[in-house]
């Protein structure tokens, strides 16, 4: 076989490691799940008759949650990112990642294995997250292809975001620093122009709003699922996936190859 | 005691590491011949696990150049991973998956096909005495299992050069022993084994070289007769009641080490039986009356001690 085939077929086992290791213990995904389903509750059953109002929808929370799904869905995709980033430092806290080192296995498929992984589980997140929104209300126009482009640019930013926690897993001194690491990236949306319009914001806060990566991918998105206008959002949107995907990808790839600490020697405390 | 180059598994020359402003190896050279068990002995922190950590690719060296089963460390480094197993000090299993589950990874990540994964995988858990643990996480192991499905997992793709990095460390005497009938039998099925070790039992016990590692230097190697063989030598020891004694047992006996405070003669001997009794017989001949008498040979312990300045450390056991 050549050296193509086995990256490939390493890779594969890697992958079937992770997602066996998430099908056996389901907590860190199903928390990340929770966080923007009580976010969607929160903000469309308790302030959506105002917020709803607020943005002039003719009948509040009904026009809210059209208005607010998008940044929602968005953030099942950074919420999941925390759980990439401490399942991939717990993994690197394993003796097993050092026993990957001294073995003739493609470098890199321990990190496609993390980030391929970790992308399904997100997806799944999302999926899930659209079906809670749609029993709450939320009715998407969308067709076919538009469904097709929404889920296409979904798997993009997840896996711009899970390329950057994998490197912030990579590089964190510990699980606790990991989880830490992604919070900019969870709070982001929320000054994005997904729970309210940019325009409604103080000067500076709106500058920074509209040239902060997840407003294009939220604007875009909502354009495809609620028929708003898009314009050049799309444009911006798919650029920012790209350079988020390859920065986190340098970052991941340089932590990995770094040389692990001096050593770790196991606890004698077994005797 | 060279070897040609062709019959070497492992060689280093020069070798240097720092951390930092540490220096932990101060430019070492090994030679291990294909086949054999070569010791590295030292204290802890004498550099015996960095060692481990460049050779088997896990760690770069600041200096040195290594070839390990033939390939350069620096230039091929995944030949060399393809001709080694580690089993570190750290514990390199993966915990949320169960004994079996963790040998068919390897299985896996060696490129076996299925049914060659799976046959290896019985049979090392039947060798490591794990079945009936097969289907259980390591978190429920005791120390010694999780070291042989450690083991059993370096084994799984069948390497010829062998890194067992302090493999006994933490385990009852009867792991312990477990382990070294198991160092026996991969030597004997033809891999070479490099082991890291506190113990001077051990090294004496497995290893046919031994290099006596401290502070980062190599301060001896040989074999465990060579070594022992550096230091003073074995010898007979006569204690006395009185300076009488003493004084007609030195005359008597010629070439001695006499102690007239503690009243005891030290005589050059190989501790044999037959030296014994020959020393007995002149005693009995001359009427002298000894006290107590006991034999002493030189073992590891004193090696380690007149080399590194350092006591023996303490067995944990």
């Amino acid at each position: 076989m050549s050296a193509r085939s086995y990256a490939v077929r390493d890779s594969v086992t890697m992958l079937r490691r992770n997602l066996r290791h998430a099908l056996r213990y389901p907590t860190l995904t199903l928390t990340s799940l929770l966080i923007p389903v009580l976010i969607l509750l929160l903000f469309v059953g308790v302030y959506g008759g105002t917020l709803g109002a607020g943005i002039g929808g003719p009948n509040g929370s009904t026009s809210y949650i059209a208005f607010v799904a998008p940044a929602i869905i968005l953030m099942a995709a950074t919420s999941g990112s925390v759980s990439t980033a401490v399942s991939v430092a717990l993994d690197m806290s394993e003796g097993i990642i050092n026993r990957f080192r001294t073995m003739a296995i493609a470098r890199a498929s321990v990190l496609t294995g993390h980030v391929v992984g970790s992308v399904i589980q997100t997806l799944i997140s999302i999926g899930l997250l659209i079906g809670v929104a749609v029993l709450m209300g939320f009715r998407p126009d969308a067709d076919p292809v538009e469904w097709v482009a929404a889920i296409g640019l979904l798997t993009l930013v997840t896996l711009a975001l899970t390329w950057l926690s994998a490197g912030a897993g990579m590089s964190a001194k510990s699980v606790e620093s990991a989880s830490n690491l992604p919070t900019p990236v969870v709070l982001l949306p929320l000054i994005s122009s997904g729970f309210v319009p940019t325009e409604s914001m103080p000067a500076g806060v709106a500058w920074f709003a509209e040239h902060q990566p997840f407003t294009p991918i939220i604007e875009t998105l909502r354009g495809l699922l609620t028929g708003t206008p898009i314009g050049n959002d799309a444009v911006v949107a798919l650029a920012w996936c790209v350079v988020l995907t390859l920065a986190g990808y340098l970052w991941a790839r340089s932590a990995f190859n770094r040389d692990p600490a001096p050593s770790r020697p196991r606890t004698l405390a077994r005797v | 005691m060279t070897a040609s180059s062709s019959q070497l598994a492992i060689t280093a020359a020069g070798l240097r590491k720092s951390f930092g402003d540490k220096v932990v190896l101060d430019g070492i050279d090994l030679e291990v011949a294909e086949g054999t068990i070569f010791a590295l002995l030292g204290p802890n922190g004498a550099g015996k696990t960095t060692t481990v950590q460049i050779l088997s690719t896990l760690t770069s060296p600041d200096g040195g150049e290594v070839r390990v089963a033939g390939h350069d460390l620096a230039r091929e480094p995944d030949a060399v991973r393809s001709a080694i197993g580690v089993t570190g000090q750290f514990s390199a299993v993966d915990n949320l998956l169960t004994g079996e589950e963790n040998l068919l990874l390897m299985a896996d990540l060696y490129h076996l096909d299925r049914r060659e994964g799976r046959r290896r995988t019985a049979d090392l858990l039947e060798r490591f005495d794990l079945v009936e643990a097969a289907k259980k996480t390591p978190a429920t192991y005791s120390g010694g299992m999780q070291r042989r499905l450690d083991l059993a997992m370096t084994l799984v793709g069948d390497p010829s050069i062998i890194f067992l990095d302090e493999p006994t460390a933490g385990l009852d005497p009867s792991g312990r022993r477990t382990t070294w009938e198991i160092v026996r039998g991969l030597v004997a099925g033809g891999a070479t084994i490099l082991l890291t070790t506190q113990y001077l039992e051990e090294a004496d016990e497995l290893a046919d070289r031994i290099a006596l590692l401290d502070q980062g230097k190599l301060v001896a190697e040989g074999t465990p007769e060579e070594l022992k063989r550096r230091i003073p030598g074995g010898h007979i020891r006569l204690q006395f009641t009185d300076a009488d004694g003493l004084d007609t047992a030195a005359r008597t006996l010629g070439e001695v080490v006499r102690d007239d405070e503690a009243l005891t003669l030290q005589i050059p001997s190989d501790g044999s039986v037959d030296a014994l009794r020959a020393l007995i017989d002149r005693l009995d001949d001359a009427h002298i009356k000894v006290d107590g008498l006991s034999v002493h040979t030189p073992d590891l312990d004193d090696v380690f001690f007149a080399l590194t300045g350092q006591p023996k450390e303490e067995e944990a056991l």
